[in-house]
C-alpha cells in the first residue's frame, strides 16, 4: 500500500477490563479499508475483550472507538444503530438462533433493517447461503448441520446487511485444516468481491501468514500491543522474543 | 421511465432501440434504501432482447445483484435473452449466483396426507412409550442398586433438592392451600345452610383437604415449580453436553442427577401435603367463624368426629406417589430434551404437562383402589 487512506476503524487508548481485572490498557491502532487484519496473541491476551469492546458488547473504561472517522464509543443510541448496521460479527461458535431455519437466520437481520418483499427476502438469504457454499440447506435447523457448516452459515448471516466491516471471533476454533483453510479463502473472497475491512481474532498461525495483510500481537504482562506489522516482516524483525517465539515455534501453539 | 426521484438514490432507466430494450442502472444502490424492483420496472413490455448497463452506479450491494438477478430469472423465463457484457465482471458473476440460488430455492410442498400424519403420530407415540418404559426401567435397576448397597447416592445434592423443593415452597404452597381451604367453606356453606346443617362445612373440608385437596394441591404447585425446573436444568444440562460427559466417565445420570431429585421430592411432599391439610383446615375455620358464627373450638371437635388416621394416611400415600410423579416427569422430559434453546422450553413445558396428566390420573386410580380396600 502506498499512501494511508482514510483509516476503517481506529481504536485510540483503549482501556478495558471486567470488574477489578484491567484486560488491556492505551491501545491504539488503526485498520485501513479492505484490509485483512489480525489481532492476535495468546490464550488470555485479551483479544476478544478487545472484539467485544470494539463491536460496543462492552463498554471501554477509557478511550475511543472510530469508524469511517465517527465515534462510536460516544454515539447516541440512534447513531449506534445507525453504525451497527454496517457491521456484521462472526462469532466463535457461530452462535445461531437454534429455533430459526437458516435461511430465517439470514432473514432475520433484513426483516429488521430492510424494506424488502418477503420472496426478495428468502431469495437474498439463499444466494447468502450459496455464496458461503450452502446452497440448498435452506431449511435446515442450525442443529442439523455441522460445526463448520454452522460457522459458515453465521458468516452468511453477518454478510446479510452487506457490512462495511466483519469481525472475526476465531474463525478456525474447533474446525479442521481443510475446512478452516476454506473459510480463510471465503474470507478473502468476501474481500476481493466487496471490498470489506476484515478483522479477526485469531492464534492461528497457518491463517495469520495465510491471509492476514497487517497483524497486531497483544500481550498478557504488558496489557498492550507489543508487534504490529505485516505477519512475515514481524515474525523476522520483532525485538521481542515472545513473538517470534508465537510466530516461528509452530509445534507450540496456544489454545 | 423514472422509478425513485431522491438525489442519488438507485434509478433504472429503460429506453428502447428497435426490439431492444436498454435498461440504465444508477445512482447508490442500497439494500437499506429503496431500489427499484425489475417486475415493476419491464411491467408488461415483451422486447425481443434486454441490454443492461450500470455506468452510472456509484455504490452497489446485494440490492442491486437481486435486481440483476431477477432480470436474469425474468429472460430465462420468458425467453428473452439479457445482455450482461457492459456489466463489470463482478456484478456479472454474482447475479448469475443469485440467479441460480433462487432456482435452488424451490418452495416445497409441505402439506401431507392423513396417513402420514397419523403415521407419525403412531410412531412418535409409540417411540414416547418405549422411552418412558426405559425410563422407569433405568430409575428402577439403580434404585434397587442402591437399595442393596451397591451404588452410593449423593446425599449433598438430594439434601438441596429438598430444601429448594420443600423449604422453599412454604409460602406458595401456604398460600394456595389457604384459598383452598376458603373456597371450599363458602361452596360447601350454600348447600349446608339448606339444611341447617352449617357445622358439617368443617366435616367437609376435613375429609376434602386430608384425603384429596392437601396433595393435590402441593403436587400441582409442586409439578409448576420444581418440576419445571428439573426439566429446565437437566435440558440445559444435555444441550451443554454435560450429560454426555457424565456417560462417557461411566456414571449413569439416572443415578447421578435423577435419584437425588426424585427422592427429594418423594419425601418432601407428604410433609408439603400435610402441611397443605393443615393450612386448608385453617381457611376453612377462618370462614365458618367468620360467615357462619362457628368458634374455632367447635368446628375442631366436630371435624374429629369424621377424619381420622386412615384419612391422614390415604393423603399422605397419594401424595408420596404424586411426589414420584412430578420428579420423574421433570426429569425424564429434561433428558429426552433436544439440544437447543427451545427444546429447553418445551421440556419443562411438556414436564408440566405429563405430570399434571399423569397426577390426575394417579388420583382416580386411587380412588377406586381405595374404594375396593375400603379405606
Amino acid at each position: 500500500m502506498t499512501a494511508d487512506p482514510a483509516p476503517a476503524i481506529e481504536v485510540k487508548g483503549l482501556a478495558c477490563g471486567y470488574a477489578d481485572t484491567p484486560v488491556l490498557d492505551g491501545v491504539s491502532f488503526s485498520v485501513r479499508p479492505a484490509e485483512i487484519f489480525f489481532i492476535i496473541g495468546g490464550s488470555g491476551c485479551g483479544k476478544t475483550t478487545l472484539l467485544r469492546n470494539m463491536v460496543g458488547l462492552e463498554k471501554p473504561t477509557r478511550g475511543e472507538v472510530f469508524f469511517n472517522g465517527r465515534s462510536f464509543t460516544n454515539a447516541d443510541s440512534g447513531a449506534r444503530r445507525e453504525m451497527l448496521k454496517t457491521f456484521g460479527m462472526l462469532f466463535q461458535s457461530g452462535a445461531l438462533w437454534t429455533s430459526l431455519t437458516l435461511s430465517q437466520n439470514i432473514a432475520l437481520p433484513l426483516e429488521e433493517y430492510t424494506r424488502l418483499p418477503r420472496d426478495e427476502i428468502q431469495n437474498i438469504a439463499a444466494f447468502k447461503l450459496a455464496q458461503v457454499g450452502l446452497a440448498g440447506f435452506e431449511e435446515h435447523y442450525p442443529s442439523e448441520i455441522s460445526g463448520g457448516m454452522q460457522k459458515r452459515a453465521g458468516l452468511a448471516r453477518a454478510l446479510a446487511l452487506d457490512p462495511g466491516i466483519v469481525f472475526f471471533d476465531e474463525p478456525s476454533a474447533g474446525l479442521d485444516p481443510v475446512t478452516a483453510r476454506n473459510l480463510d479463502g471465503l474470507i478473502v473472497q468476501i474481500r476481493d468481491t466487496f471490498g470489506t475491512t476484515i478483522v479477526v481474532v485469531s492464534h492461528d498461525v497457518d491463517s495469520i501468514f495465510g491471509i492476514a495483510d497487517r497483524i497486531i500481537m497483544l500481550d498478557r504482562d504488558t496489557r498492550g500491543i507489543i508487534a504490529e506489522g505485516k505477519p512475515s516482516k514481524v515474525a523476522v524483525d520483532s525485538p521481542n522474543p515472545k513473538v517470534v517465539e508465537f510466530l516461528t515455534r509452530r509445534g507450540v501453539r496456544a489454545g | 421511465m423514472l422509478v425513485s426521484t431522491e438525489p442519488n438514490s438507485a434509478r433504472a432507466t429503460t429506453r428502447t432501440e428497435g426490439t431492444v430494450l436498454v435498461v440504465m442502472l444508477e445512482g447508490r444502490w442500497n439494500l437499506g434504501g429503496s431500489s427499484p424492483r425489475w417486475g415493476s420496472l419491464v411491467g408488461a413490455q415483451r422486447p425481443g432482447s434486454v441490454r443492461l448497463s450500470a455506468e452510472g452506479v456509484s455504490h452497489w450491494d446485494t440490492s442491486l445483484v437481486v435486481f440483476l438477478g431477477e432480470a436474469l430469472r425474468w429472460g430465462g423465463t420468458l425467453g428473452v435473452p439479457c445482455d450482461l457484457s457492459a456489466l463489470p465482471d463482478k456484478m456479472r458473476t454474482l447475479s448469475k449466483q443469485f440467479e441460480g440460488a433462487m432456482q435452488t430455492c424451490g418452495h416445497e410442498d409441505h402439506s401431507r396426507s392423513l396417513v402420514v400424519d397419523v403415521g407419525l403420530a403412531t410412531r412418535s407415540m409409540m417411540d414416547n412409550a418405549r422411552d418412558l418404559l426405559q425410563f422407569v426401567g433405568e430409575f428402577w435397576i439403580d434404585t434397587t442398586r442402591l437399595v442393596r448397597g451397591r451404588a452410593g447416592l449423593r446425599w449433598g445434592d438430594c439434601l438441596n433438592e429438598m430444601q429448594r423443593c420443600g423449604a422453599m415452597a412454604l409460602p406458595i404452597v401456604s398460600l394456595i392451600s389457604f384459598l383452598v381451604g376458603i373456597t371450599l367453606a363458602y361452596s360447601g356453606a350454600i348447600v349446608l345452610k339448606r339444611f341447617g346443617g352449617e357445622i358439617w362445612v368443617a366435616d367437609l373440608i376435613g375429609v376434602a383437604m386430608t384425603r384429596e385437596m392437601g396433595a393435590l394441591m402441593a403436587a400441582v404447585t409442586l409439578s409448576g415449580r420444581t418440576g419445571a425446573a428439573f426439566a429446565a436444568e437437566i435440558g440445559s444440562m444435555k444441550a451443554n453436553e454435560e450429560i454426555d460427559a457424565l456417560a462417557t466417565l461411566g456414571i449413569s445420570p439416572v443415578r447421578f442427577l435423577v435419584i437425588p431429585r426424585v427422592l427429594a421430592l418423594g419425601l418432601m411432599m407428604p410433609l408439603l401435603a400435610m402441611y397443605a391439610n393443615c393450612l386448608g383446615i385453617l381457611g376453612g375455620m377462618a370462614v365458618a367463624y367468620a360467615t357462619l358464627d362457628i368458634p374455632p373450638a367447635a368446628y375442631w371437635i366436630e371435624m374429629l368426629t369424621i377424619v381420622d388416621f386412615q384419612d391422614l394416611m390415604v393423603g399422605v400415600i397419594k401424595s408420596v406417589a404424586f411426589g414420584l410423579i412430578v420428579g420423574l416427569s421433570g426429569c425424564l422430559r429434561g433428558l429426552q430434551s433436544e439440544r437447543n434453546a427451545s427444546g429447553v422450553g418445551r421440556a419443562a413445558t411438556s414436564a408440566v404437562v405429563t405430570a399434571i396428566l399423569l397426577i390426575i390420573v394417579a388420583d382416580a386410580v386411587f380412588a377406586v383402589l381405595f374404594n375396593a380396600i375400603g379405606l
